[in-house]
């Protein structure tokens, strides 16, 4: 309660050269600075297309990167109105800055081959066969944390040839026949196209990641902020974030 | 006239601000650095597992890296030194590159060289060797990066140095290859020890082309920044003594690099 007195006391002094507060939050600052996972790259940019038509005059600044290192930004200080992450543990790492999370879409981890599948790779436990090269996400990005959780559930630990430090750079590594094989999301395997063959493990549908948005604390924009999280909520939203493969929350 | 009094070596007073400014600038991080470190458990973080593995990892790679870069580096720096044309104007410059190219181009660049499907990589897996993932993976971005420092550090002293103590060797018998090790060699070896650490130093930090190219495998591909960077994605404060043990490391590399420019006063780069 106190805190939002402050933050309410906050923005009204700063509006009070320009606007009076009534005549929409809009005029008073135009860019909406929205931090998103970098995972959402392709989604995020459509739905704030969209919403900058829906928007007159206001511009959606977006920074996309790893959900963790989006946080450690946002906690010394970056400029976010919105954050959304790629999973809860990361959202849960901003605690009070983060107002009232919602789920708004969910991904689930594919093998990602060459094309053609030319090493026959058709489980998970085929990632350890020998002559196989694997890579993996790094434990601490959600993709890496989500192939634990599924080497905890099956039992199989693989030998990764590396431990990427994003699940984009685990595609790269696939797409320019670096490595054989890599575990990354759904998503990531669709927007590779035809680039990638895809492997689903029945042990993958048990480990579903969750995406969650939020306005942040104190945010510069505090009603276009919402506005926001509103659009990537609505069906508009919805349809886009599943255009990308993308399962609904 | 009665002139203004000024600092020790004439300068003007004004020169200092923005001076101070400047050290301000490149000690203060380090500074801060230190000011965070958690010093109640700074040894146990260091002598972590994953530190200590990733550490060695780094001071073998670099030691292998900085001799690659001996072995290399010297005849190419001897080369260009003594040759003026323009090819070889050209090929010095092609040379200096990786010393301006973003790391993480570098590293796009080496995959595209050595990785399974590149240039040269290719036709090495044919005949069985895959360096892809490998320590060797490593060593080659390190090099690649390190290289340049090594290359302008000898050509600098060779190009101060002349040639002609060579020429009064040829004259007194001496064939070039004896005249190269008992009178070029022997003029440049400050320059050399120089660039020797500034190239060690190089390959010590390197990180953009070692992620991108080598990956990041602990024990195999996972050096000291490496191991710094994933840490401090989860947790920042685990990242920084690891960080401290690199400021310390880099810090003794440069006072070796200072002290010896001041003993000769001849080391370009």
């Amino acid at each position: 309660m106190a805190l939002s007195a402050t933050v309410v006391v906050g923005g009204c002094s700063s509006s009070e050269e320009s606007t009076p507060a009534g005549s929409s939050s809009a005029s008073r600052s135009s860019t909406l600075n929205v931090f998103a996972a970098a995972s959402l790259k392709k989604t995020f940019t459509a739905i704030a297309d969209e919403f900058e038509q829906q928007h007159q005059g206001v511009k959606v600044t977006l920074s996309f990167d790893g959900s963790s290192t989006l946080v450690n930004q946002i906690k010394q200080g970056a400029p976010a109105d919105v954050f959304a992450s790629a999973d809860e543990k990361n959202m849960d790492k901003l605690g009070e800055q983060a107002v009232d999370p919602e789920i708004f879409a969910t991904n689930t981890l594919v093998i990602v081959t060459a094309p053609g599948n030319p090493k026959g790779i058709t489980s998970f436990a085929d990632l350890n066969k020998p002559g196989v090269t694997t890579v993996v996400c790094q434990s601490a990005q959600p993709c890496g944390n989500a192939t634990d959780t599924v080497e905890r559930n099956t039992g199989i630990t693989v030998a990764a040839a590396s431990e990427e430090q994003s699940v984009t750079a685990v595609l790269t590594k696939v797409t320019s026949g670096q490595a054989d094989a890599g575990v990354v999301y759904v998503t990531d395997a669709k927007g590779a196209g035809d680039k990638v063959a895809t492997v689903v493990d029945p042990a993958f549908a048990a480990v579903v990641n969750s995406y969650p948005i939020a306005t942040v604390q104190g945010a510069a924009n505090d009603a276009m902020a919402k506005e926001f999280v509103d659009a990537v909520l609505s069906p508009s939203g919805q349809q886009i974030l599943a255009g990308a493969g993308f399962g609904k929350p | 006239m009665i002139r203004r009094p000024s600092g020790p070596a004439g300068l003007p007073a004004w020169l200092y601000l923005p001076a101070a400014l400047g050290i301000t600038l490149i000690v203060l991080p380090p500074v801060a650095l230190l000011t965070k470190t958690p010093w109640s458990t700074f040894l146990e973080q260091v002598a972590s597992e994953s530190s200590r593995q990733a550490l060695v990892l780094s001071l073998q790679t670099a030691a292998v890296s900085t001799v690659l870069c001996i072995l290399l580096g010297v005849p190419m720096a001897v080369v260009f030194a003594r040759h003026d044309g323009m090819l070889s104007r050209v090929l010095r410059s092609l040379v200096l590159l990786p010393l301006v190219l973003p790391p993480v181009v570098g590293g796009i660049a080496l995959l595209y060289t050595f990785g399974r499907l590149g240039l040269v990589g290719e036709h090495l897996r044919a005949i069985g060797i895959d360096i892809a993932f490998t320590s060797t993976a490593v060593v080659l971005a390190q090099t690649f990066v390190a290289l340049p420092f090594l290359v302008i550090s000898v050509e600098g002293a060779l190009r101060v140095a002349g040639t002609r103590y060579e020429e009064v060797a040829a004259t007194l018998g001496a064939g070039p290859t004896r005249t190269l090790w008992r009178v070029t060699i022997p003029l440049i070896v400050p320059s050399l020890l120089a660039g020797v650490v500034l190239a060690f130093a190089r390959a010590m930090g390197e990180f953009g082309a070692t992620i991108t190219f080598a990956g990041n495998a602990p024990g195999i591909t996972q050096t000291a920044p490496l191991a710094i960077y994933v840490a401090e994605i989860d947790d920042p404060q685990a990242a920084i003594p690891l960080s401290l043990v690199l400021v310390i490391v880099s810090l003794i590399v440069v006072v070796g690099v200072h002290t010896r420019r001041r003993g000769t006063g001849q080391v370009a780069s």
